[in-house]
């Protein structure tokens, strides 16, 4: 038997009470987690060029600093650190802005025996957005982007998009705008 | 590692759908570029481990005394394609009251609010994937989409399934409301079967006599279980 997924809807503009009340969903590794802790702030600025004041809720998954994914798919998940969880989810605040707590990822083995590069899943939700939006966030600077094999698919002109950066004067800060349209628009994948 | 079937077409909304005017500024306006399904995309959030509260799927039981409404069940069993039933996913939901007004500082909606009513909860899947709510009919409700916009009553639907591509959020509609015809939301979905499977239906071996009428609603998730979940504990 081969069903039809269900289909998406909006989560529309009053989700908040429903979903985004856990603000410790933005802190994916408390102090006891391995590896090089980081704060990801992101900010999400729609087809107006305004940020989306929270009307857009982010979801994160990503390995833990070694790369594993705590998941029954993933071999090596049995150890994967267990003090880190890889889920993360915060509504975008009045400037469209949300912060997270993590670690930098490792890289996450690919099935032709290579690795990609360090990254993170995005999954954005939002008024007008009848189904989610899906990218990764990688890091400016890291060697492994340049063997990556998902930022090989993206034009070069676009890749730049999926980069965060580091924040000027703060350390192990990084950040990354969203952009739903526009010059900068964000890839966005189809999975 | 096997990847997922792909998205059939017209089966979900497209970004862009005019007659939903906030998909226009919010729709990306270049081509989605296809990835492949790495451990990424095919390991995901296993969320629902999370303690779920005694009272956390009776919506009706959040204060003292009982909301103002129809009072509901609403139930159902979460699938995967292959049509078996995924345990332990978290279901959450949110609505609006009986009169058509969110607990949300800006619903504007000059409906009045219930202090009995909050119109969150969640529940987990148990093992064959079946949960069950108790909540109250939402009214319909006016919106700024186009003169004189109605949107069709409905509960929000929030899912983890087996990974990060099953992830759902939906909206459930109620048999018979004329609004359905004519809501851009739902009709963002090009296909008319999709669309109708957004349709809850009278159920009533879900009712129970002299206190709650039933609407049975099946969702199915993205993903096959002929993945290790099958053996798991998941």
């Amino acid at each position: 038997m081969t069903l039809t997924p269900t289909a998406s809807q909006t989560v529309g503009p009053f989700f908040n009470f429903g979903l985004t009340t856990n603000h410790a969903l933005g802190i994916m590794a408390p102090d006891g987690a391995e590896g090089e802790h980081i704060t990801l702030v992101f900010r999400v600025i729609d087809g107006e060029g305004l940020p989306t004041p929270g009307d857009s809720m982010i979801e994160l998954w990503q390995a833990d600093s070694q790369g594993r994914y705590q998941h029954p798919v993933d071999p090596r998940s049995a150890d994967a650190d267990k003090n880190f969880c890889g889920f993360g989810r915060l509504e975008t605040d009045a400037n469209g802005v949300c912060v997270f707590e993590t670690v930098k990822p490792g890289r996450v083995p690919h099935s032709d025996g290579s690795e990609q590069a360090p990254h993170i899943n995005v999954t954005l939700f939002g008024r007008g957005l009848g189904k989610p939006l899906r990218t990764r966030v990688y890091f400016a600077g890291e060697p492994a982007n340049v063997d990556d094999p998902v930022l090989a698919l993206i034009p070069a002109d676009r890749r730049e998009t999926l980069l965060a950066k580091p924040v000027a004067g703060q350390a192990s800060a990084w950040a990354i705008e969203i952009h739903l349209q526009g010059e900068a628009e964000t890839v966005f994948f189809d999975v | 590692m096997k990847e997922y079937p792909r998205t059939q077409l017209g089966t979900q909304p497209e970004y862009l759908y005019a007659g939903y005017r906030s998909s226009i500024r919010r729709a990306p306006s270049q081509p989605l570029i296809q990835v492949p399904h790495t451990l990424s995309e095919l390991t995901g959030p296993l969320y629902g481990h999370n303690p779920i509260g005694e009272t956390d799927n009776d919506l009706t039981r959040h204060f003292a005394d009982p909301p103002l409404g129809e009072r509901i069940i609403v139930a159902g069993r979460v699938l995967d394609e292959d049509g078996r039933g995924v345990p332990n996913a978290l279901v959450e939901v949110w609505q609006a009251n009986a009169s058509g007004r969110y607990r949300h500082s800006r619903d504007s909606h000059p409906a009045p609010l219930d202090p009995n009513f909050l119109g969150a909860g969640r529940a987990i899947t148990d093992d064959e994937g079946n949960y069950r709510f108790v909540s109250i009919k939402p009214g319909a409700y006016p919106w700024r989409n186009h003169p004189n916009a109605w949107r069709p009553a409905h509960i929000h639907f929030s899912l983890f399934g087996v990974g990060l591509l099953s992830r759902l959020v939906t909206q459930m509609y109620f048999p018979g409301d004329p609004l359905m015809a004519i809501d851009p939301v739902l009709h963002s979905i090009a296909d008319e079967g999709a669309r109708q499977r957004l349709v809850s239906s009278f159920d009533l071996s879900l009712t129970e006599p002299e206190w709650a009428m039933g609407y049975r609603f099946d969702i199915v998730l993205r993903g096959r279980s002929s993945t290790p979940f099958e053996d798991s504990a998941r």
